[in-house]
């Protein structure tokens, strides 16, 4: 056999710096019109497309107003919607695969075809004609990217409510008298979780690069609200006079992501569990 | 997609999938607020009255039964008419067509583009594992998986268009104006190719089987041989599911380089509010990708016969 990696000291430590590194940049999230030198709305004829200096330290855009304040603020967006979406499918997905897999029958037939369909749509694509027609905003491209988002959980909540229904703690668990609810919440959530939280640690990077790509071009998050992709599809016409207003946005948008990613990655070291995406 | 056991199976899970699919396209329509009747008087730029609207909600059928409306338009799209488009009348059909070669075009060649470069990475990555070829070729994967295609995109237009100036900044019909359209769908779904092929191969290699081969003295090139062979499928699994966000990274490659494919024919339509070419979009896009899947399932069997006498894994 091969040797597999046990969450070892150096898996476990790399997974602490990473919850570490995601739990600042939420928080900066959260912090966001604190720690902004200026307002992020207001523009100045005076000051338009200006290199980075020590008013403005990442520049302005071509409506002079501050790249770092709106990449700031853009992370509230950024951060909080995929978060918050990542939080709403999990939830969502893993209930409806859940009930599928105990009760079966026609409620597991009606969610499982259904999950079917949702997945016969490329997501991307499905996602872009909704929030398209929807029209922009960013609970619409939320909803938009969520449509298709839950499948994921219901699918994997469904197989792992199979796998354990026939465990004798299971059944220990009902021959003690608990009802349907209680054995699904209390005696099954917790022992399928780890897989679960994998997938959905993996997918906020996901989310985010699905909802800044539906902000760049133009019916995600739309002006005059921050968003890393709409902020990049809106400087990128200016890039020869103003480079830092697209470099500022994409860097802050590679880093967030990449920060997540890996804490995804290591989460799924740390649990040890085989969910690969 | 492991529902129907046999091919015959497989054909009808596929048509009720169509259906489905048909179905919530054609809802897709009522996602939008406002009446149809309206919306297309509005693209068109028609000043709307209270006859008029009446009159273009009887051609359109609005006035009959919501699963009637669905089932002349279903009916229609199986015999190929999508309808017309709201915006200059021309059929919603013919227009996808001509936008499919130059989307076909694109898809495929990223696609080629990330297979020529993820199979050798991934095979060599999993067989010097922990090595630095491995490091290197993981953290080139790592980041092609953490990059949206749009910021690609953007970065190789700043800094081959604006500051190299080696390439032209929108796409035209030469090979050059392809490179960067390319490159910016290829590199991410490389990164994830790399990542999946090298775990399928590095689980395939920790098989009894192998070891026992290497044991015994069997020619390592003729254990990789059958270690090849045997992780193709999953590895079709893979690029099968590659096909869906091949066609939806295609939406903004196409609208950012200006190619004029099916991608950017949606956009277009989208801010048009030109319903119909949406929903074609959709259906044929999806069309497209459940059926690249039904045949790769079919693949399976062809790559490993024992798969027909079992009926195929659930």
């Amino acid at each position: 056999m091969m040797k597999r990696a046990k969450p070892s000291r150096r898996g476990r430590s790399r997974l602490r710096l990473f919850i570490v590194l995601a739990g600042l940049l939420i928080l900066v999230s959260l912090l966001a019109p604190l720690l902004c030198p200026n307002d992020p709305n207001a523009t100045s004829a005076a000051a338009m497309n200006r290199p980075p200096c020590a008013e403005y330290p990442f520049g302005t855009d071509r409506y002079g107003r501050c790249v770092c304040s709106r990449v700031l603020m853009g992370a509230r967006t950024s951060i909080f919607s995929a978060v918050v979406l990542v939080g709403v499918t999990f939830a969502v997905g893993t209930a409806l695969g859940m009930l599928a897999g105990w009760y079966g029958g026609i409620v597991d037939a009606l969610v499982m075809r259904l999950a079917d369909v949702m997945l016969a749509f490329p997501q991307m694509v499905l996602a872009i004609a909704v929030a398209g027609i929807l029209g922009g905003g960013m609970v619409n491209a939320m909803l938009a990217m969520g449509i298709t988002g839950w499948t994921l959980y219901a699918r994997l909540a469904r197989a792992q409510v199979l796998s354990l229904k026939e465990e004798p703690y299971v059944h220990a668990a009902r021959l003690s008298g608990l009802g349907g609810w209680r054995v699904l919440t209390g005696t099954l959530l917790p022992n399928m979780l780890g897989p679960l939280l994998v997938t959905a640690a993996t997918q906020i990077g996901v989310m985010m690069i699905g909802i800044a790509g539906l902000s760049f071009l133009g019916i995600g998050v739309v002006e005059p609200q921050a968003e890393w992709g709409s902020m990049i599809n809106a400087s990128r016409a200016y890039m020869q006079l103003a480079p830092w207003a697209v470099l500022a946005p994409a860097a802050a948008t590679i880093v967030t992501v990449m920060v997540f990613n890996c804490l995804g990655d290591s989460v799924r070291d740390a649990l040890d569990v085989g969910v690969e995406r | 997609m492991a529902v129907g056991r046999t091919i015959g199976g497989r054909l009808i899970h596929l048509i009720w999938i169509m259906f489905a699919v048909s179905f919530l396209t054609f809802l897709l329509m009522f996602l939008a607020p406002g009446d149809a009747a309206a919306k297309k008087l509005n693209a068109q730029g028609v000043a709307v009255s209270e006859e008029v609207l009446e009159q273009t909600r009887v051609s359109m059928g609005l006035d009959r039964p919501f699963l009637v409306q669905y089932g002349e338009w279903a009916l229609r799209a199986l015999r190929g008419d999508l309808g017309a488009s709201y915006k200059d009348g021309f059929p919603v059909a013919d227009k996808l067509v001509r936008a499919l070669g130059r989307t076909a075009v694109l898809t495929l060649s990223s696609l080629s583009l990330a297979l020529l470069i993820a199979l050798p990475l991934s095979v060599l990555s999993a067989l010097k594992r922990d090595s630095v070829i491995d490091d290197v070729t993981r953290l080139f994967s790592f980041i092609g998986n953490s990059l949206p295609n749009f910021l690609i995109s953007v970065l190789l237009m700043y800094f081959l268009s604006v500051r190299l100036r080696v390439l032209p900044l929108t796409a035209n019909e030469s090979v050059q104006g392809l490179v960067m359209p390319c490159l910016a769908l290829s590199i991410p779904i490389c990164g994830r190719f790399i990542r999946q092929f090298r775990a399928a191969i590095l689980e395939e290699l920790g098989k009894p089987y192998v070891s026992g081969a290497i044991l015994r003295g069997v020619r390592r090139r003729y254990v990789l041989k059958s270690v090849l062979h045997n992780v193709s499928i999953p590895m079709l699994t893979i690029v099968g599911l590659s096909v869906g966000t091949l066609l939806g990274g295609s939406v903004v490659i196409e609208t950012i380089f200006r190619w004029p494919g099916l991608g950017k024919l949606a956009m277009d339509a989208i801010s048009n509010r030109d319903y119909p070419v949406i929903q074609g979009f959709v259906l044929l896009t999806s069309t497209v990708y459940v059926v690249i899947n039904l045949l790769i399932d079919l693949c399976y069997r062809w790559i490993d016969p024992r798969l027909n006498e079992s009926g195929g894994e659930a």
